[in-house]
């Protein structure tokens, strides 16, 4: 009753091809734009910011990239730390470098970097599938993480090998609070999200699922196979880079190469297939789940007052058992559920 | 002469080496081959195996011999626990969500040991001394330890012992039959669970192998969880689905690792073991996407 598509005619083509085609959705989108932008900077602490929506969207946006290689054009990356490195790296050495250099343009140009290492270790997909991809694109994540490490010239000759990342400024205006960081990162990720939306349903967007789905028959109807694959290591590339750079500037603030290691890449796998592949929705509902979750666990097992060394592995073992049960009850994710609790409002409340 | 003989050392404790990460190779090998999951958890289940050796002894004060078979018991239990609990649920899913459930499984594998035994660091005392042959020293000037060479010997004997089971046994028909193909297997009557629960107990005890083996060489210790890394170079390298893959795998990783080490290392900067066998891996891929001894994929539209 509430959710129906019943009614609402497109008459034009205009209206036909846009992002968002039922009203209820737009309603919902806006609704939820508003309160990100506006009531959440009004009423959350600092904390709350940059304990968990700062990480919570920064994550989500990494986990976009990866859906975007994972979900849509089914090449397995478990290399997507290694991805983030590159961009925080590139963009700490672009502001530190070039005199004047917009912080903005310093993302995207460190998100270009990470584009262009993904290329390069996207080319090993054009002959290596499934799992073999998988573990062999785990030759980046070492790769990168060692090359940043033992390099002195990416840490700027730092001796720890930490960076400290550059005061954010736009137009004069300085982000220094965690609402004004939470409001940039916000921005970015909209904006982002938007385009990725868009992406994904273009003719880009549609030879990616083409190769997903079977890239010998898609070679066959005529998709160029090399083209569909590598810009998907581009673009998902790209994204991780943009988060990477932002996990540094707007996150943690002083970051060693380490952080972006295998456990993080992992996390951003968990995130794509808890949310669900192959859905944009779903990198943002994985992520809160994610993030959220450890959180969650943590206050738990607070107060069942056992010592500290039984709770650290209790959260662990907790934490494993979720996400196996999460994959046998429902193992497309959580953007399926919203599917489903679509299809139900549907008929609520009248199912006959 | 002098140069040769440190090349032929270098070599040979690589190749020793890599024997143990053949060791952790064949676990995975087993279990890809039997039920096509990807078992990330191998490596959590070597950490848990030395870990439940180790801790047996510690509590009840029992000799390691009494342990020994007691974390057998265990290990098979473990397997036939997760088959029952973590895979049979997940039939027919697609790889990437099994992939993603064996992770999963690794953190619980790993919160549960370190629940059960302690997290401390703990030696682990196999009988067999880890010092340099001495007629090899004394003749050639060679370090190759005493240690190695029962390891591989060990390996050998494991794989031997595979093989027969694999090609001689009827549990090891079935098996065969399983890895070729699922439903033909169901329909002339073999039980598939049954079949499942067999290998995860056998690669159950794999793990146990390779986690005394790796225990008393390194500590039993958080750190063995590691190994599954190292490991997966190896499979890359020898294919998914090929014991004797993982064995020739774990060979060339271990001596181009070792040599690469010693050669190269001092070049960029050393730390490179790190990456090294992945790109090797991968720059092998290229030339034979299925590895060394993997089953050529086909694949029709």
């Amino acid at each position: 009753m509430i959710y129906r598509e019943a009614g609402q005619y497109k008459t034009t083509y205009l209206n036909d091809s846009q992002i968002f085609p039922i009203a209820q959705d737009r309603v919902a989108v806006a609704l939820l734009l508003v309160v990100a932008f506006v009531a959440i900077p009004l009423f959350a602490t600092p904390y709350i910011f940059s304990g968990i929506l700062i990480p919570f969207l920064i994550l989500a946006l990494a986990t976009l990239g990866l859906n975007i290689l994972t979900g849509y054009a089914g090449q397995i990356s478990l290399g997507t730390a290694a991805f983030m490195a590159v961009g925080a790296f590139a963009s700490y050495n672009f502001m530190l470098r070039v005199p004047g250099m917009p912080v903005l343009l310093a993302f995207v140009l460190g998100g270009i970097c990470a584009a262009l290492v993904g290329i390069l270790f996207g080319l090993p997909s054009l002959r290596i599938r499934g799992f073999y991809l998988a573990a062999s694109t785990l030759a980046t994540q070492f790769f990168v993480v060692w090359c940043l490490t033992k390099v002195p010239w990416f840490t700027n000759n730092s001796s720890s090998g930490v960076i400290t990342a550059q005061q954010v400024e736009i137009l004069g205006f300085k982000f220094e609070t965690p609402q004004q960081k939470y409001l940039l990162v916000l921005a970015v990720v909209a904006v982002m999200a938007l385009l990725a939306k868009n992406m994904v349903r273009s003719t880009v967007g549609r030879s990616w699922m083409a190769v997903r789905d079977m890239d010998v028959a898609a070679e066959v109807i005529g998709f160029r196979i090399m083209k569909s694959k590598l810009t998907a290591f581009a673009v998902s590339s790209f994204y991780c880079g943009v988060a990477g750079a932002l996990y540094a500037f707007c996150y943690l603030g002083t970051v060693e190469p380490e952080a972006y290691n295998l456990d993080l890449s992992f996390r951003i796998l968990f995130m794509v297939i808890i949310g669900g592949l192959g859905s944009i929705l779903g990198s943002f509902l994985g992520a809160g789940f994610i993030v959220l979750l450890p959180i969650f666990l943590s206050v738990v097992v607070h107060y069942t007052g056992l010592p500290n060394s039984v709770t650290s592995n209790l959260e662990l073992m907790v934490f494993g058992a979720l996400i196996i049960f999460f994959l046998i009850v429902e193992p497309h994710g959580l953007a399926r559920l919203w599917q489903i609790g679509k299809e139900k409002l549907r008929l609520w409340p009248f199912p006959h | 002469m002098e140069i040769f003989l440190r090349f032929l050392e270098v070599l040979i404790s690589g190749l020793l080496s890599g024997v143990m990460y053949s060791l952790v190779a064949l676990g995975f090998v087993l279990i890809y081959k039997a039920s096509g999951v990807f078992n990330f958890a191998q490596g959590a289940m070597v950490f848990f195996a030395a870990l439940t050796t180790v801790g047996v002894t510690e509590k009840f004060g029992v000799p390691l011999w009494v342990a020994i078979p007691i974390a057998i018991v265990i290990m098979a239990l473990l397997g036939l626990a997760i088959e029952k609990f973590v895979l049979r649920p997940l039939v027919n899913q697609p790889d990437i969500t099994l992939f993603m459930a064996t992770i999963g499984l690794t953190f619980f594998i790993e919160g549960l040991a370190q629940l059960v035994w302690g997290s401390t660091v703990r030696p682990l005392e196999l009988g067999i001394p880890d010092v340099p042959i001495e007629w090899l020293l004394d003749k050639a000037g060679m370090f190759i330890s005493f240690f190695d060479l029962v390891a591989a010997g060990i390996c050998a004997v494991l794989v031997t012992a595979l093989v027969l089971l694999f090609n001689k046994t009827k549990i090891g028909r079935a098996l065969r039959a399983v890895a070729d193909d699922h439903q033909a297997a169901l329909s002339v009557g073999i039980p598939l669970h049954h079949v499942w629960g067999i290998v995860w107990a056998v690669a159950g005890f794999i793990a146990l192998v390779a986690g005394l083996l790796w225990g008393s060489r390194n500590g039993v210790q958080f750190a063995l969880t590691f190994v599954a890394l190292k490991a997966l170079p190896v499979l890359i390298l020898g294919g998914f689905t090929s014991v004797p893959g993982a064995i020739v795998g774990g060979l060339i990783i271990g001596a181009t690792e070792k040599l690469a080490e010693v050669y190269i290392g001092p070049l960029v900067g050393g730390g490179i073991e790190g990456w090294f066998p992945y790109v090797l891996a991968l720059l092998f891929l290229l030339v034979r996407p299925e590895g060394l001894f993997g089953e050529k994929i086909i694949r029709r539209i």
